[in-house]
């Protein structure tokens, strides 16, 4: 099988490597790059667990190819505390106890940043439905969404 | 396994034309990726249609939409134009999947995809949408209900893409609505759906209709009886109980784990007369 040579951009930073043609971008996020914060729970698409964004979009990485993301922005759990400043929801989720084991826990922030992003005050509903691509087995979901609506609250100041 | 991403849609089908092995188009990925995942599919070669020019777009012009293939399920909810001409389109599409599989999923995918069950397409078919294909004999343009022929097949010749979806423009007074059973409340394969496109004049009588069912037979299927049941009414009681007799009239479901034969040709009855009354609705009828 012969390597794909790609060069993106992962966090802000410049990034090269060789991958199989057929190598899901997760398994070079964590395999190649060393970058295990995205974790595998499925493998297809169904648990959110391996959540990143590409060019700003939320994926799953499991089901993106490692060769596809040349020449994009790829963003992963690993960029989103500055330095040892955690963000918001890093920080409520602790404050929340919004995890228990942490498997789901990088793909849930993720993705709850991906939906403030888009939609600062969010209901109930709203975050629910926004965060249905991601599993949990610890935490009954309660205290993760209690940790999106502090979190919403918090950034918008009010 | 081959990973090409071209940078023209000649090309992609010269490498599908060409290839000797077992070749697929990769847009969104959401399905190919879970197959080839779980073993049921090991391509030899895999062509990523995503650098190709215009495939991210969503045109409006004077004869309607055209949308690329490539476009994912969050992009078209984002259009508020398509939006607003298309919500029953839009609010299929957007049934599929997670908002991780909507940040990838396409229609075309979906369409290509063949399943009976598929939430982007039955609004598609009411829409009488046509798909422009390109491949090594040049272009041809088919209704998107030409494209599934039997659960997982479709009507594509070797070398064949699918690069767009035209929704036709809209006359005054139109709308469209899709509605699935599923027993949750999301991220499910559809037990039964229903997808109805109508146009009505300015008293608000139907003048136009179309109803569309999916996952009650091998292909989601075109029910002309139902259509001609809501044309000249104004959705009253007793056209609904035409359209649902009509809708019931052409199931021919399968029986599985996710519903009875009995089940789904009563539901695809209910949820066109629900469609039908959204659509209704939307097009401005009171």
């Amino acid at each position: 099988m012969s390597g794909v040579h790609v060069s993106t951009t992962i966090n802000g930073d410049a990034v090269e490597f060789v991958c199989n043609a057929d190598e899901p971008l997760l398994d070079v996020l964590r395999n190649r790059l060393g970058m295990t914060g995205a974790k595998e729970g499925c493998g297809t698409g169904d648990c959110g667990a391996c959540s990143v964004t590409i060019n700003g979009r939320l994926v799953c990485s499991c089901l993106v190819l490692g060769a596809e993301v040349n020449g994009a922005k790829v963003g992963t759990i690993e960029g989103m505390a500055k330095g040892d400043q955690l963000h918001p929801l890093q920080k409520n989720f602790i404050s929340h106890a919004a995890l228990q084991c942490g498997i789901c826990t990088p793909g849930f922030l993720i993705a709850a940043k991906a939906l403030l992003d888009k939609n600062p005050d969010p209901s109930e509903e709203e975050i629910r439905f926004g965060l249905a691509g991601n599993l949990c087995r610890c935490t009954g979901y309660d205290k993760i969404v209690r940790a999106v609506q502090a979190t919403a609250k918090e950034m918008r100041g009010a | 396994m081959r990973y090409e991403a071209p940078e023209t849609l000649k090309s992609a089908v010269t490498l599908l034309a060409k290839e000797k092995g077992l070749a697929f188009v990769l847009a969104g990925g959401t399905d190919l990726l879970v197959k080839m995942k779980g073993g049921f599919l090991e391509p030899d070669l895999v062509v990523d249609i995503k650098r190709i020019k215009g495939v991210f777009d969503i045109a409006k012009s004077a004869t309607g939409f055209r949308i690329g293939a490539a476009v994912p399920g969050v992009q078209l909810g984002e259009n508020a134009a398509l939006v607003k001409a298309w919500p029953g389109v839009v609010e299929g599409a957007n049934l599929i999947g997670s908002k991780q599989v909507q940040g990838r999923c396409t229609m075309v995918g979906n369409l290509c995809n063949g399943s009976p069950a598929a939430d982007g397409v039955p609004a598609l078919i009411a829409a009488n949408a046509k798909v422009v294909i390109s491949g090594p004999k040049g272009k041809r343009t088919i209704p998107v209900e030409q494209v599934p022929v039997s659960p997982g097949r479709i009507s594509l010749k070797k070398g064949e893409i699918i690069e767009a979806i035209l929704l036709p423009k809209r006359p005054a007074n139109s709308s469209d609505a899709y509605l699935r059973f599923i027993p949750r409340t999301e991220m499910d394969i559809a037990v039964v759906s229903a997808a109805v496109n109508l146009t009505l004049d300015g008293k608000g009588t139907v003048k136009d209709a179309r109803v569309v069912l999916g996952a009650v037979a091998p292909t989601i299927i075109v029910v002309p009886a139902a259509a001609k049941a809501l044309i000249g009414s104004k959705l009253d009681a007793a056209a609904l109980e035409k359209l649902a007799a009509a809708c019931a009239a052409a199931c021919k479901p399968i029986d599985d784990k996710r519903g009875t034969i009995e089940f789904r040709t009563k539901v695809a009855g209910v949820l066109a007369r629900r469609a039908a009354e959204i659509a209704y609705k939307r097009a401005g009828g009171k």
